[in-house]
């Protein structure tokens, strides 16, 4: 099967032949598979915003080519426009896009420009807010009257009511308290489990990301310099930090731990991880007396 | 697309020509205009060329940006000439139903597109080789006589900062806005002029929104360092004119009197 998403060595120049000209990504080899969860991850001005809006279309690259399903994305102009719907792609702090009336109307701007039917508006104007927790009764309010967080995750629906295979959010949590920050990577895995969608989420919360993703891209200076799952990127430690870049708090934890003589695996990247193996190690110190 | 803009840009450099001071720069410009719509000679209009090409020269500032500056203003030069061809009486040369062509109109055609291409690429010459704060900065100077008959000017110039300031910013925040609104299908590009102009709608209300909240945030973050207006108020880099300028300001008298000298004597 075809990866749903794949981009062969594109580049991108900004402001070519002017004293700005500037090369954002260079060769970027990327796919991603159906229903995957990735992160993608980079310091800023390592070509990560840039990487992300070549996937929809939004950017052009200056050399190499995008696949939608096998099917270069600019093979037409339609084409084009049908990915911009299938490759939902929701900007940092989305919620400086609202502009309509009522929040209704506004998750109904995507769904509208596809030229759905208005029952097929309703419909999904009134599903993508479900993923997200907007009740009913918020609907009909200006989305201005809304708090912060309810602001982004309405922004976040206009999106989701496209319904779109790929869904791509550029730090969907930044700015947000830790409550709203669960709520978001909750109504993204909620979008994920009931459509099978592939999630591509650009973070600096390596905490955030190591809990859900199932493959890792590093960017650094405009390419991919890492890949692979949080284990394997996050056994790395090192290059990243040279980065500029962390690895989550809890392999910090147990990198510090192994320094200090105590034996837990160098691999660890989320709590439950580190917990487990410390309570068999307590356990084994109990039973068998033995020092780990 | 928005970013390629360069109307009113300004380059960095070191040249004399943008370490002159501010106010120097705005005297000469002045003089410049005025030498210019005093030339009548051919003369006198090549001793304006050659001037401004010294200065282009002097500012050590590529060639090619100059004329990509020209660009926004092409149809004006191109319209002004094309009118003046046409509605300047004169000897005809070609003449066809009420069209009709004198030699007179033909050089009044090139006369006055050469005085628009000179003027315009010397005011911008100004634009090109100051910051905008230095420019803010010397306006508020030489207006400051002005305060005398309680004219704001200390709040007209903090204005016109603020103003230049955001330009960038809001082009940025456009771009922004325009992309999340493409990326959720909305198409700027075609269908007719009123199709357009509410598809403008998506981009303007966030960008005022924005713009709004921006502005109450500055005044905000103004008044909590004590801003209060003009009054008692010192600045840390103060303008001073040194010799270069005053040289700069003798050269730019000498220039509008070789031009009357020019109109006079041919």
């Amino acid at each position: 099967m075809n990866p749903i998403i794949k981009t062969e060595k594109i580049s991108h120049v900004y402001s070519v032949d002017t004293p700005f000209e500037r090369v954002a990504i260079k060769d970027v080899d990327f796919e991603a598979e159906r229903g995957e969860y990735i992160g993608v991850i980079g310091h800023t001005g390592s070509g990560k915003s840039t990487f992300i809006q070549h996937l929809n279309g939004l950017l052009v690259p200056s050399s190499g080519r995008v696949l939608y399903d096998g099917n270069d994305i600019r093979a037409s102009k339609a084409a084009t426009r049908d990915v911009r719907f299938k490759v939902g792609l929701v900007f940092q702090y989305p919620e400086y896009q609202l502009f309509e009336e009522t929040v209704f109307k506004d998750i109904a701007f995507g769904p509208r420009n596809m030229g759905l039917s208005e029952t097929e508006i309703d419909a999904r104007v009134r599903e993508a807010a479900g993923f997200v927790g907007l009740p009913d009764a918020k609907l009909e309010v200006s989305p201005f009257d809304l708090s912060g967080g309810e602001k982004r995750r309405a922004a976040i629906a206009g999106v989701i009511a496209m319904r779109p295979e790929v869904l791509i959010l550029d730090e969907p949590t930044a700015g947000l308290d830790p409550h709203g920050r669960d709520e978001i990577l909750g109504n993204i895995d909620a979008y994920r489990r009931s459509t099978n969608a592939t999630i591509l989420v650009v973070t600096h919360s390596m905490d955030e990301i190591a809990k859900s993703a199932d493959r890792l891209f590093v960017f650094s200076g405009g390419e991919i310099v890492i890949s692979g799952t949080p284990r394997a990127v996050f056994l790395r430690g090192d290059e990243l930090r040279q980065m500029g870049l962390a690895v989550p708090k809890v392999t910090e934890i147990a990198h510090r731990l192994r320094d200090a003589g105590v034996a837990v695996s160098a691999d660890i990247y989320t709590i439950e991880q580190l917990a487990t193996e410390l309570a068999s190690m307590r356990a084994a110190i109990r039973g068998g007396g033995t020092n780990a | 697309m928005l970013k390629d803009i360069t109307l009113g840009q300004f380059f960095p450099g070191n040249s004399i020509v943008h370490r002159l001071d501010p106010r120097t720069k705005l005297a000469l410009t002045l003089f410049y205009i005025v030498a210019l719509f005093m030339c009548k000679s051919y003369f006198a209009f090549a001793l304006m060329a050659v001037v401004l090409v010294a200065i282009i020269v002097a500012s050590q500032l590529n060639a090619r940006v100059i004329l990509k500056g020209l660009k926004p203003v092409a149809i004006i030069i191109i319209v002004t000439a094309i009118l003046n061809i046409f509605l300047t009486p004169g000897e005809p040369i070609f003449e066809w139903w009420i069209i009709s062509i004198s030699v007179e109109g033909i050089i009044m055609a090139v006369l006055m597109a050469v005085r628009l291409i000179l003027l315009v690429t010397g005011t911008f010459m100004v634009s090109y080789t100051t910051s905008p704060l230095a420019l803010t900065d010397a306006i508020e100077s030489l207006l400051s006589p002005l305060k005398k008959l309680h004219f704001p000017v200390h709040e007209l110039a903090m204005m016109m900062s603020i103003a230049l300031r955001f330009i960038p910013t809001l082009i940025e925040e456009t771009d922004k806005i325009m992309s999340a609104q493409k990326a959720r299908g909305a198409d700027f590009e075609t269908g007719n002029i009123l199709r357009r102009a509410k598809a403008m709608l998506p981009i303007l209300v966030p960008l005022f929104i924005s713009a709004f909240s921006r502005a109450d945030e500055l005044a905000d973050a103004m008044e909590s360092r004590c801003y209060h207006g003009g009054i008692g108020r010192t600045r840390m880099n103060t303008l001073h004119a040194e010799a270069r300028d005053y040289v700069a300001l003798l050269g730019g008298v000498v220039i509008i009197g070789a031009v009357v000298a020019l109109n006079i004597l041919l």
